[in-house]
């Protein structure tokens, strides 16, 4: 019996399929404080491992006395590096092509390093282990500025170094040099340069911060001696890349270890890193035979686990009189800390810097980044972001306000003038990206048109007017474009391992269905989201699709969740082995009705015979079939893997305008509203997308506002607590408008480009562009993050501005 | 280190147990009662990640001694719910899309719970200072506004259908 007819839009109603703001499936547990973090897990007999840590920035050790910390009751053993030398484990490779300290080899890099580790029956003994173990230190000199670090005479960093004039990026040209990295074509900009008549220039420096999600790194690992098998419960964003180099660093095969990342409480970029608390708690549990906890505490996740930024930027745009920008040259020194441990495809040492062009047809560009080692904690991630893409939107809309401001030019004018046209795309910048798709020009005209520009500008011009007026008001405007959905295998691996994503989805014989997936949910609502594209594919409510990730013995191998590359790759993969099953639906469904598959049409959940809508099969009558009584030679069964490997990337696109009121007397900037508008491509649930948004400029607000982490001469960082390092509360916290554009991306199979991270990269030069326009009229073209009030007010003294 | 005897009643249910005086109320929860949904964040007070509620008032339970809870009753996430129907906060933090990653989500709606008897009928700008001790990096705080406005709402229409 079929059942009871519907229209079509009913039953597609009816599916919460893309486009539907369908409330989230993973809620139920978590406010029922029932969501499975690492720190929830225990298993039994399991040890909990603390780490003994380097109050130095730069030192040798002389020294490490155990037997204290070994005589305290309930204390199981004590690590150095040289007890993991025997097993080569005492350093790792990076994700970057360096190595890294797992425990500090002779020598301290930075501090708070991982120097020993203790493990205890409980995390109290452990703590107080950590403090029984002596450490003999000689401290040598400290080397924090990175321009310092390259000066010939500089203290030679990594020892481990020593001769070795070329690195995995090319040649070293000292000893604290890392690599340099080019892109663009530095004779076409030259010559650009060489004639303009109009040039500017502005250094700029974005502060090293910390993504700090709301749970720190940690790991249980369970090794059992007697079947070989290591399990690890690991904070990561990336478990099947985890599992490989366990392997290959361990030795175990890669069928014997399992990873799992259950439930994360955040991540932003702070859990793709392979860290050693890892690897220690590892090694520990191999080496006792007992499962071990280890779980960092908020100051050692802000002082060592995978800083963000620290770039210090020096831009230059030429363009002719009339503000049409001809060339662009950036230099870039970043600061990589004591390891080279970025989080970036193997091939791009900068990340994806070079799209720094921004959303502009800039016909010649170049740009060089220099890495340089100095005494900090090694990281480099991506903060809420695509691999460097928040320095590079920072640089480029930085850049063209300098220039609007050098030209006495509107900065919507400026960037009107500069912008990719719609027919240009797809458009193939000056540093060799092709940008799929795009429409600056409507988008912005829709953001003027929602906040009135003309008048902000009038409101403005009349406070700038009043020598009285207790507060100056800024106007910020960035029309930013990301590079997303890391990426093709041509261009992007990991430590060789292509970066495609995956997908395996089972139709089960009763017509609920499983989807697998290569990435993991940190919070992005993954478990409803991917549903939804199953139940659009293939006409199964999304209600009964359960989606599963993170446990590498389970889901189809894939590269993670990090750079918004979830929708643009595992999405793809998602809807194209749905499309796989929906062909092979399309043949029961023909065998079953007794027509030709081109009789069939498809309707939302069913195939029907053409021109006889009662003639029908749905895809739950499809998969019965497919497991009971199947077509004469064909295999049984409903289900379907892709390994998707993306053609390009999507480039998602934004116009954010921000209004900030700075208070004369106290430098307090008050963001007064907040006007974003996004195009993600296609919409898959416009609820989360919005609630992606409000997250990612919240973060945004946090770096261009607070964030950052100081150090003094001798490498003490000097903000490691939530004392100290600012995230906002909801007080702070402005209202956020949010608006949309839908240009989809066409080479992706549903269209859709990626969201989470374009508020967090086009949030933050909004914020300082705001800051900065409001002392524009004094003739200032820049100052740097943080925008704090005592930055903001002494800025109000130096320009005879402060009330 | 030498224990000592509490008595404290979590959710209701009366515990009687011996724990080290320098034992976090927080660790007590997670590791001797299994009640895992209160989290560690911060370990400074400053996130919120492990609010309870203690004797009415909410409690930041990584900065508070088990031993201190000797006779008092304390409520968790996990007895928010009464018989399987949820509490009107969890309800409007489900609805509103009031969380992401859910780590914070715990805290959050314990203190929901508590500010709303302290202030049936907040504005925004009440509940925005009324939540200030609990820190969320995913959400940017729009949608737990929205969160608590469809609690506070339905609360009262709970109230008055009983009254």
């Amino acid at each position: 019996m079929n059942a009871p007819v519907q229209t079509a839009e009913a039953r597609e109603i009816a599916l919460a399929g893309m486009g539907a703001s369908r409330l989230r499936k993973e809620d139920a547990r978590f406010i029922q404080g029932k969501g499975n973090y690492v720190d929830d897990i225990k298993m039994p007999g399991m040890l909990h491992m603390d780490i003994v840590r380097a109050p130095v920035a730069h030192a040798r050790i002389k020294k490490i006395n155990k037997e204290a910390a070994l005589a305290m009751p309930g204390v199981h053993a004590v690590l150095t590096a040289d007890d993991l030398k025997p097993l080569k484990l005492h350093w790792m490779p990076t994700l970057a092509g360096d190595v890294a300290a797992v425990l500090a080899d002779e020598k301290v890099h930075f501090q708070m390093q991982e120097v020993a580790i203790v493990i205890a029956d409980d995390r109290y003994i452990a703590a107080d282990a950590v403090e029984a173990v002596e450490v003999e230190y000689e401290e040598l000199p400290v080397v924090i500025d990175p321009y310092d670090a390259l000066k010939p005479d500089a203290p030679v960093l990594r020892e481990d170094l020593a001769g070795k004039t070329s690195g995995a990026h090319g040649p070293r040209e000292h000893h604290n040099h890392i690599f340099t990295w080019e892109a663009g074509d530095k004779a076409a900009a030259d010559a650009a340069f060489a004639n303009a008549p109009v040039k500017v220039s502005q250094h700029m420096y974005y502060p090293r911060v910390h993504p700090c999600p709301l749970e720190t790194c940690g790991c249980v690992a369970s090794f059992d001696p007697i079947k070989g098998d290591l399990t690890a419960y690991i904070t990561s964003q990336a478990p099947h890349v985890v599992r490989t180099v366990v392997s290959m660093l361990s030795g175990i095969p890669e069928s014997k270890v399992r990873i799992v990342s259950p439930d994360i409480g955040g991540g932003f970029g702070n859990k793709v890193g392979i860290y050693p608390g890892y690897v220690c708690a590892i090694v520990a549990s191999i080496v006792l035979g007992r499962p071990v906890k280890w779980v960092e505490d908020r100051v050692e996740n802000i002082s060592t686990t995978a800083f963000a930024r620290d770039y210090h930027m020096d831009g230059e745009l030429a363009a002719t009189p009339d503000g049409k920008i001809i060339g662009m040259r950036v230099n870039v020194v970043a600061d990589h800390g004591a390891f080279d441990a970025c989080a970036d495809p193997t091939k791009f040492p900068a990340g994806l810097f070079h799209i720094c062009s921004g959303s502009y047809d800039i016909p010649a560009a170049h740009c060089s980044v220099k890495g340089v080692y100095t005494n900090k904690a090694p990281g480099g991630v991506a903060y809420r972001c695509s691999f460097r893409v928040t320095e590079a939107v920072y640089l480029i809309e930085r850049m063209v306000d300098v220039l609007a401001q050098k030209l006495g030019m509107d900065k919507a004018t400026i960037r009107e003038k500069n912008f990719i046209k719609k027919e240009q795309f797809p458009y193939t910048s000056a540093f060799g990206f092709e940008y799929d798709s795009g429409d600056y020009h409507m988008a912005l005209k829709k953001v003027l048109d929602a906040v009135d520009y003309p008048a902000l500008r009038a409101e403005q011009a009349a406070k700038r007017a009043d020598p009285n007026s207790p507060t100056l008001m800024g106007i910020g405007l960035v029309t930013f474009t990301e590079v997303v959905g890391a990426g093709p295998s041509k261009m992007c691996d990991i430590l060789g391992v292509g970066m495609f994503d995956s997908c395996e989805i089972r139709i089960h014989p009763t017509g609920s269905a499983i989807a697998r997936m290569g990435t993991i949910t940190q919070g992005q609502g993954h478990q409803t989201t991917y549903a939804q594209i199953i139940a659009t594919e293939l006409g199964i409510p999304s209600e009964v699709i359960q989606v599963e990730e993170g446990d590498t013995s389970t889901a189809p191998y894939g590269l993670g969740t990090y750079g918004s590359r979830s929708t643009p790759v595992a999405g793809a993969a998602i809807a194209l082995a749905a499309r796989k099953i929906h062909a092979k639906a399309r043949k029961i469904a023909a065998h079953m009705l007794e027509v030709s598959e081109n009789d069939l049409d498809w309707e939302v959940d069913r195939f029907k015979v053409k021109g006889d809508d009662s003639k029908f099969k749905t895809m739950a009558d499809i998969a019965w079939q497919s497991y009971h009584q199947p077509p004469a030679g064909m295999e049984p069964g409903l289900e379907a893997v892709h390994y998707y490997d993306p053609p390009n990337f999507t480039y998602p696109f934004g116009i954010y305008l921000c209004v900030v009121d700075i208070d004369r007397a106290t430098g307090e900037t008050k963001v007064r509203r907040f006007y974003a508008l996004d195009d993600c491509g296609t919409r898959i649930n416009p609820m989360i997308i919005d609630g992606q948004i409000h997250g990612g400029l919240t973060e945004g607000f946090a770096v261009a506002m607070g964030q950052q982490m100081p150090f003094d001469a001798q490498g003490n960082l000097l903000g490691n607590t939530l004392m100290d390092y600012f995230l906002p509360t909801a007080v702070e916290t402005p209202k956020w408008e949010t608006d949309h554009t839908v240009t989809p991306s066409p080479h992706h199979p549903i269209g859709a480009k990626g969201v989470a991270e374009s508020p967090h990269v086009g949030s933050i030069p909004t914020f300082t562009a705001a800051v900065v326009d409001a002392f524009a009229h004094v003739g200032v073209t820049h100052l740097d993050m943080p925008h704090t009030s005592f930055r903001v007010w002494k800025s109000l003294k130096e320009h005879n501005l402060a009330l | 280190m030498a224990k000592k005897l509490i008595n404290v009643t979590v959710n209701g249910k009366q515990q009687e147990k011996a724990v080290e005086p320098r034992t976090l109320l927080i660790h007590f929860l997670r590791e001797e009662l299994n009640l895992t949904g209160a989290h560690i964040g911060c370990e400074t007070s400053h996130c919120g990640a492990c609010t309870v509620d203690i004797d009415g008032r909410s409690v930041k339970s990584c900065t508070h001694l088990a031993v201190q809870c000797d006779g008092s009753e304390v409520l968790t996430v996990e007895g928010l719910a009464n018989k399987g129907v949820l509490h009107a906060v969890q309800e409007g933090f489900y609805q509103e899309h009031g969380l992401q990653c859910g780590f914070c989500t715990p805290g959050m709606l314990m203190r929901a719970y508590r500010f709303l008897q302290e202030n049936p009928n907040p504005t925004e700008a009440e509940i925005r200072m009324g939540m200030s001790g609990n820190l969320c990096r995913c959400t940017g705080y729009q949608n737990i506004v929205k969160a608590v406005q469809y609690a506070a709402k339905k609360l009262q229409e709970q109230a008055t259908a009983t009254a």
